[in-house]
């Protein structure tokens, strides 16, 4: 964005006093997350730069606190990301299947009371964490779910339905009605076309809303601290445990690993956002 | 030539007018069955329970089981005067099946709520009945008021009458830090007391300026990554996108490093001479550290609308407003901004209702000072059991949400929201 040579010294000076503030809330913004990875290779026990880091003495460096993560006696950590892999994932499935179904429904001009109905569906994004986490604790006490895999993996789902009926509406704004006519024209059952012509060309969508109920369910901690028992415990929920009680470098280790996934999990995002636009360019 | 007009008619006989209804309406029922197994998942699994939610913070149905026939004798009681004897021997043989149950302590509990003092109350009389020391043949309005002189006080049995009714919105007023006095009139709690309505402020007070912060930091940039070309801004978009994508407890543990007494943000000001090493700054555990964890970690909520939005308007708009004359600043402020506004509403709207049920990160940097409305909630979740007043409390909480969207839904429109 260079300035045109016509301008005035006092817009070219807010010129650059913009620049300077948009530098600073970048830094801001990404900044933070980087002090934890020079810390979580830290030789002592200390949350703090100590002096033989600023010097780059390499003996103040070590793989200590990971060692700790992966092998240390009584530790959670692996339970804790056994159990929440095992929970995102089936929520992810679980949300894909309910949130992509709804989608297609409420993407056809047929759908009677389109408005109330897709306010209850995305309600669990407007509603506060807290209050969704009250009342699911409700229903699964009641039902005898609490502290259950099965539970959480519910709760989970309700939680990631709606980013994935938002994105694969979003998809489905732009999509030509018109091929499924075609196939179902030359024969095709609706499974069929569904299977080989709609969801081929939606997959983005479903994909990238799956993304988000899959971070959703990972990262989630309120509605868990109500439902989970010991034997449920997640990443989230050992990380609260622990910033709690005493901040110790393990979890440093841990949230290095976990800046790690979401940064994989940001790229898959952003090349299937990329693949999508190039996709509708192409429908256009 | 027939005068009435003809029907058109299919190719099987049935006028096409009927023949496109059933058509309809088998696709309307089409679309309905596709979206019902997600409708219904969440109708049972979370806006039932949501109301149950409400039925369970109105419930007083509990003493109203366990004093049947005091309460029905009560009904021709004006509650001015000691009760008849009829209203006595009524609750004692109520309480004596209590007893019998072994529920008499629950009863008492809650009478105790009313009124002070109950607790012992009853349990002397739950002493007497246990020893056999009442005679049912004699006066046991008489023998009540001897085994405790509370029981010929006309209060206690004004508060047994206040409890009669199946369902009481005391817990309401307790959020809102007032309560039912003896004559039955909404009293406000002690000053001193008045807890509730302190979280309350603090919960509007830090989801404000965040939001406020968000928008002041987050304008500049979204314009900034609308305005670069996309080589550029695809690059800075990463530094919004990869704090949105990571852990909230991560973001929140880095800020607890950063701001704690020998952390990073600390160590800097001393190098540049802000303040003296021996004077560091208490930077967490205070409002100081909510508001700076907080905006950041809403900061994305806040840029992606607004990216979006401004993504749309034509960069020739400004030309043409500058091109009119205008300066600069007059081409941004009349023609620019008005066009972002359904961004700042999608933004405002999303910071805000996100700020005000936070739970996690005021808990952990906050301290005492960042105890806020849903924390409360939770503790009388987890702690004190009192599951309808925290019911009662997230009914509330809710409602202001629900107002807030339907405010904004009137102003803008819900349908501008969009993800990134």
């Amino acid at each position: 964005m260079a300035l045109p040579s016509y301008t005035e010294t006092r817009y070219r000076i807010w010129h650059y006093v913009y620049l300077a503030i948009c530098a600073f809330v970048f830094f801001f913004l990404v900044a933070p997350l980087f002090v934890i990875f020079p810390l979580s290779f830290n030789a002592e026990e200390f949350l703090v730069f100590s002096e033989g880091m600023k010097n780059l003495d390499p003996d103040a460096f070590s793989l200590r606190w990971y060692k700790d993560m992966v092998y240390g006696t009584k530790n959670p950590w692996g339970l804790a990301a056994k159990n929440s892999f095992i929970i995102a994932i089936f929520a992810t499935i679980g949300s894909i299947i309910l949130g992509t179904l709804a989608a297609l429904g409420l993407s056809s001009r047929h759908m009677p009371y389109k408005g109330i109905i897709m306010a209850t569906l995305i309600s669990p994004m407007i509603v506060p964490l807290i209050i969704s986490g009250v009342a699911i604790f409700f229903f699964m006490a009641k039902v005898g779910l609490a502290a259950t895999h099965t539970g959480i993996v519910f709760a989970h789902i309700i939680l990631g339905t709606p980013f994935v009926v938002i994105t694969v509406t979003a998809t489905l704004s732009g999509f030509d009605h018109s091929v499924t006519r075609a196939a179902a024209s030359l024969g095709s059952n609706p499974v069929n076309t569904f299977m080989k012509i709609t969801l081929p060309l939606i997959l983005p969508g479903v994909i990238s809303g799956g993304l988000f109920a899959f971070v959703t369910s990972f990262d989630e901690v309120v509605v868990v601290l109500f439902l989970a028992g010991l034997e449920n415990t997640t990443i989230p929920v050992q990380m609260w445990t622990g910033l709690r009680e005493q901040l110790s470098p393990t979890i440093l280790a841990v949230a290095t690993c976990l800046i790690i996934l979401s940064t994989l999990i940001l790229i898959s995002a952003e090349l299937l956002r990329r693949r999508s636009e190039r996709l509708r360019g192409i429908n256009r | 030539m027939s005068s009435e007009v003809k029907q058109i008619l299919t190719t099987d006989g049935i006028p096409l007018e009927v023949s496109l209804k059933k058509a309809e309406r088998k696709n309307k029922i089409k679309a309905f069955l596709l979206v019902a197994p997600l409708l219904l998942f969440l109708v049972i699994t979370y806006i039932f329970p949501i109301g149950e939610m409400f039925t369970r913070s109105i419930d007083d149905k509990m003493i109203t089981n366990m004093l049947p026939k005091t309460f029905k004798k009560m009904e021709s009681w004006d509650g001015q005067e000691l009760p008849p004897k009829e209203i006595f021997s009524a609750f004692y043989y109520d309480y004596k099946v209590l007893v019998e149950n072994q529920e008499h302590g629950k009863l008492g509990q809650r009478l105790n709520k009313e009124k002070n003092g109950f607790n012992s109350t009853t349990k002397r009389l739950f002493r007497n009945i246990k020893r056999k020391k009442i005679d049912e043949s004699a006066s046991i309005k008489e023998q009540m008021i001897k085994v405790h002189k509370n029981w010929g006080k006309v209060e206690y049995w004004q508060a047994i009458k206040r409890t009669a009714p199946p369902y009481t919105l005391a817990k309401y007023l307790k959020g809102m830090d007032m309560y039912y006095a003896a004559d039955g009139s909404i009293t406000q709690v002690d000053e001193d007391r008045r807890i509730h309505r302190i979280l309350w402020l603090r919960t509007l007070e830090i989801a404000f300026f965040v939001t406020v912060f968000c928008f002041l930091m987050g304008y500049p940039i979204a314009h900034l990554l609308a305005t670069l070309p996309m080589k550029y801004s695809n690059l800075l978009m990463i530094c919004v996108l990869l704090p949105f994508w990571t852990s909230l407890l991560v973001r929140t543990a880095s800020w607890m490093i950063l701001l704690q007494q020998q952390g990073v943000v600390n160590d800097f000001f001393v190098m540049i001479g802000l303040v003296a090493d021996d004077s560091r700054p208490e930077m967490m555990y205070n409002k100081v550290g909510t508001y700076v964890a907080m905006t950041q970690i809403l900061l994305p909520f806040m840029v992606l609308p607004l990216y979006s939005v401004m993504k749309t308007i034509s960069p020739s708009l400004m030309r043409a407003g500058k091109s009119l004359g205008g300066t600069p600043f007059v081409a941004f402020w009349k023609v620019y901004f008005p066009l972002t506004i359904p961004g700042i509403g999608a933004g405002c709207l999303l910071v805000f209702i996100l700020a005000i049920g936070y739970y996690i990160t005021p808990a952990l940097v906050g301290g005492a000072s960042g105890t806020l409305i849903s924390n409360q909630i939770a503790y009388h979740m987890k702690t004190t059991l009192d599951w309808s007043f925290a019911s009662a409390m997230g009914l509330m909480l809710l409602t202001g949400v629900l107002v807030i969207y339907w405010i904004y839904n009137k102003l803008v429109g819900v349908d501008n929201i969009k993800l990134g």
